[in-house]
């Protein structure tokens, strides 16, 4: 149903963010999620929308180095916390281990879910879970690819998964 | 030909910056001042507006405007102006001309705002009453109601008959006959659709468009909006998939348009999630395929009938019922395609659109007729093989399915497959195979190339890259050309002040956009060697272009390669900054059309269904295709897995569920619409048999987006028929449907 009337609009709330390692201190209102912040707001479009409703995964970010959708989070909540999206994973122009092992696995087609795919990926890694190629698969089905590049995904995540482990 | 560049498998040469996150998508360009416009759906499937009320919501300041058929805007007044490329037959649905809803999540009016959240929540402010009318979006129960799909669409093809169906069926000493359905499925690629358009003036305007053609986004406003094309540009450097859904221009397109112009300003349109289920689709199609044959498993009748819905404006058609009489050389044919006009939107290709459809028919149909037989199914395939085109009377251009027969059996260990256990519990195998067909299709396509005299070269074609692998092909193709590295080859696409591409899709990009390429760099080739002959005491005087090669930035006579110079020796010594050449590839229809030029693939699949549940999982496929030459291994066999995992999708996850007595489909979110998540998807792989075809284009390309999928709904489906001894015959197939008595 319609609201009969627009209710006052809540007013904004100055807040600081810490993007990528830069400070962001702007002013938001308590409806505005993380990922629209990031979007429409701060313009870091880098993540990327897919569905709005935590069911896609192409929002994900690393919020303290944790994976989340950054679609079911508001800003307004993440006052002094340490964000880091896709365009905060390389250093310089030196790629990050999984950005290289997707390339070279051809791991993404359109490259619209592959942001959120590596930086799940990053958290899945840290997380320490996965064992094995099902467990890798299991816990990367919160990201959907619909050009379908599920096994070379996997495949550039086991990859880096195997190499860290000989190296550690 | 060499192959320096040609048949690497190359990295994705924009893999570097979709790793970054630095590719920008439609919805990400930066534009000043821009306004957010908040689409408002209809929730009726038919009927009209009443009364729309935007008092309440145009009272929250930062709310612009609010545009809906009320509003008094002008545009073209005949429906040609709103056909575009891929316009099937019909009236096109025109937003906002009036206010009748003629179908459920119709685009009913347009918030425009300062910000996207204030644009969202202003569109609940808006009231809406409708006056309902009855509507009818039952395919099943209407299927008495259909008609022939008539008119002409690129690409769409008459079904055709031979012989006499029925007489050879009466006669026949096996027959089966069987009816199959599959529900409507929705692209959904993850980039929402979304188009911003950035105001200049009232003339003039620069778009970006989620499309697959930036030519036909461009034609399509200006012919709705009476605008110069000199004054439109539309840019689509990158695109986050599409499948189809970009083949027309999309209401957010109209939208944004239309707002730009009323309030003159920059606006942005992007659809949600649940709007992504609001237009085209792959319709929802009924079909009958009978099969009469001799004991010894040789057919000689068939008959394919297809019915498909369309909407109440357009007349959709698609190949659905054509590939029976192409396979297989069965002397009785009979197809029939109609379709069912319902209070839909128009349905809309969607990747290998009527061949994944009609192939997954068929190919179930074959499979019944070998457990008749007691055959074994890929014996049945090569017993009815045909090497000519029986339906065209022609040969093929290349035709290496038996191969694929081969190698992918071999591979898959189909002669020692899993044997079937009859019993009622717990884990069961299963195997089942499929053909698939596709066609080599192409369009005339113009291409520009710049050759600097640092020897960087500049390819340009209003062309797309949907995630196919566009921009690597353009870059290896003119690589190999002029003997240069692909590092120095820019690939430039999705912008309209680039020469004709038409719309990316039917697979016949690599093959048109690729001759393109080649045909402009070889004016280049020509021009190079002109100025050379031009040099002081030039070995290239009088030299044939078929008398030197291009390698390693050298020209080289090809009877004595030490006769040679750079091609920078020639630009210095000639004095010119840069050649410039366009051309237009057109496809060889002389040579052609004495030939059939399809792709084809033979599908290899096991199953896992747990008994106790109904879960299938697919354990293993292996795919062989015959499309050609494969330009890029790399890029290619991620064409055939993703097509492949469309392909199990369609066999036990998509449905785009219509409730007939809302006349809406109510599933339209990533929760309800089921796709293959990681999890779903376990070992593929891919067997490129490569054909050397001379007649289909000069790089002897046939095109991989749909030639991965249409063979694996029917070998997924035949599988866990192989597995559990029930046959399936509507898709997906679900657990509520394999526990279902018969």
């Amino acid at each position: 149903m319609p609201e009969t009337s627009g209710s006052p609009l809540p007013e904004p709330i100055p807040i600081t963010l810490k993007i990528n390692g830069s400070s962001h201190s702007i002013e938001v209102r308590p409806w505005s999620t993380l990922l629209d912040v990031l979007r429409d707001h701060i313009h870091l479009t880098d993540t990327k929308i897919g569905c709005d409703h935590g069911q896609c995964g192409a929002c994900t970010i690393l919020l303290n180095g944790q994976r989340i959708n950054s679609c079911l989070s508001l800003a307004v909540m993440h006052n002094g916390d340490e964000i880091t999206t896709i365009g905060g994973i390389a250093d310089c122009e030196n790629l990050h281990p999984l950005q290289q092992a997707f390339i070279k696995h051809d791991a993404l087609q359109c490259g619209y879910c592959t942001p959120g795919q590596i930086c799940s990926a990053i958290g899945l890694v840290s997380e320490g879970h996965a064992k094995s190629r099902e467990d890798i698969r299991e816990l990367m089905s919160g990201n959907l690819c619909r050009c379908g590049a599920y096994t070379n995904i996997v495949d550039a995540i086991e990859e880096v998964m195997r190499s860290e482990s000989s190296t550690t | 030909m060499p192959t320096k560049h040609i048949g690497q498998p190359y990295d994705r040469s924009d893999a570097r910056d979709k790793v970054l996150g630095r590719a920008t998508y439609t919805a990400e360009h930066l534009v000043p001042d821009l306004l957010h416009g908040h689409v408002i759906s209809s929730k009726i499937a038919c009927g009209r507006i009443t009364h729309l009320n935007t008092d309440h919501a145009l009272k929250i300041p930062g709310v612009i405007a609010v545009l809906s058929h009320k509003t008094d805007f002008k545009t073209a007044r005949f429906d040609l102006s709103y056909k575009d490329m891929d316009s099937p037959p019909g009236s096109p649905f025109r937003p906002f001309s009036t206010p009748e809803v003629k179908f459920a999540m119709q685009p009913i009016a347009l918030v425009v705002a300062e910000s996207t959240e204030l644009a969202r929540y202003a569109a609940r402010l808006v009231e809406v009453t409708y006056e309902v009318d009855p509507h009818n979006t039952d395919l099943m129960g209407s299927l008495s109601e259909s008609k022939a799909g008539k008119g002409l669409r690129a690409g769409v093809e008459s079904p055709s008959n031979r012989g006499d169906f029925r007489a050879a069926y009466n006669k026949s000493e096996v027959q089966t006959s069987s009816d199959y359905l599959h529900p409507s499925q929705h692209h959904n690629p993850m980039e929402m659709h979304a188009s911003i358009v950035h105001y200049h003036d009232e003339k003039s305007l620069t778009i970006y468009d989620k499309t697959q053609g930036v030519k036909n986004s461009q034609h399509y406003v200006t012919m709705a909006f009476g605008l110069r094309k000199k004054n439109v540009r539309v840019l689509s450097p990158f695109v986050g998939g599409a499948f189809g859904s970009g083949l027309r221009p999309q209401y957010q397109l109209f939208l944004a348009t239309l707002a730009a112009l009323e309030l003159k300003r920059s606006v942005k349109v992007q659809l949600t999630r649940p709007q992504m289920f609001s237009f085209g689709h792959r319709p929802k199609t009924h079909q009958t395929v009978s099969l009469g044959a001799s004991r010894d498993g040789k057919i000689n009748a068939i008959f394919h009938h297809a019915v498909g819905e369309t909407s109440r404006f357009e007349d959709y058609i698609e190949n659905v019922a054509t590939w029976a009489a192409k396979l297989y050389d069965a002397e009785n044919v009979e197809q029939q395609y109609r379709i069912v006009p319902l209070d839909t939107y128009t349905p809309l290709d969607m990747r290998a659109p009527g061949g994944a459809s009609g192939l997954y028919a068929l190919e179930c149909a074959m499979d019944e007729l070998a457990t008749e037989l007691k055959m074994d199914p890929l014996d049945l395939r090569l017993k009815n093989y045909s090497e000519e085109d029986p339906s065209a009377g022609k040969p093929f251009s290349s035709k290496a399915l038996k191969e694929c027969f081969a190698q992918g059996s071999t591979r898959f260990g189909w002669d020692s497959r899993h044997q079937r256990t009859d019993t009622p519990y717990g884990k069961h195998r299963g195997s089942g195979m499929a053909t698939g067909i596709w066609d080599a299709l192409q369009f005339p396509t113009r291409a520009a190339a710049t050759l600097a005299s640092d020897l960087k070269l500049e390819i340009r074609i209003a062309t797309a890259d949907i995630g196919t692998g566009t921009y690597t092909i353009m870059k290896q193709i003119a690589a190999e050309e002029l003997g240069l590295p692909t590092e120095s080859v820019d690939a430039k696409l999705g912008d309209t002040d680039f020469p004709f591409a038409f719309i990316q899709g039917g697979s016949a990009t690599a093959a048109s956009v690729g001759s393109a390429v080649r045909k402009a760099c070889r004016k280049v080739q020509k021009q190079l060697l002109k100025e050379a002959g031009k040099m002081k005491n030039s070995p290239f005087q009088h030299a044939d272009i078929d008398d030197v090669v291009f390698e390693d930035g050298l020209l080289k006579r090809k009877d004595d390669p030490q006769m040679q110079t750079s091609l920078k020796q020639i630009f210095a010594d000639r004095d010119i900054d840069q050649i410039d050449k366009k051309c237009t590839w057109t496809p060889n229809l002389l040579k052609q059309r004495k030939y059939s030029m399809n792709t084809h693939s033979a599908v290899f699949v096991e199953v896992e269904v747990d008994a106790d549940v109904g879960f299938v999982s697919v354990e293993r496929v292996v795919v062989a295709v015959a499309a050609g030459r494969i330009l890029n291994p790399k890029t290619a066999r991620s064409q055939i897995l993703g097509g492949v995992v469309w392909g199990i999708s369609m066999a036990l996850h998509e449905e785009s569920y219509m409730d007939n007595s809302l006349g809406r489909f109510i599933n339209h979110d990533f929760a309800n619409y089921h796709i293959p998540v990681n999890a779903d998807i376990k070992d593929i792989e891919v067997i490129f048999v490569e054909e050397d075809d001379t007649v289909v284009n000069p790089l002897g390309v046939k095109g991989l987006g749909e030639i991965g999928l249409v063979g694996v709904p029917a070998a997924v489906a035949n599988a866990v028929f192989d597995a559990t001894g029930k046959r399936v015959r509507e898709l997906p197939i679900t657990p509520d449907k394999l526990f279902a008595e018969p």
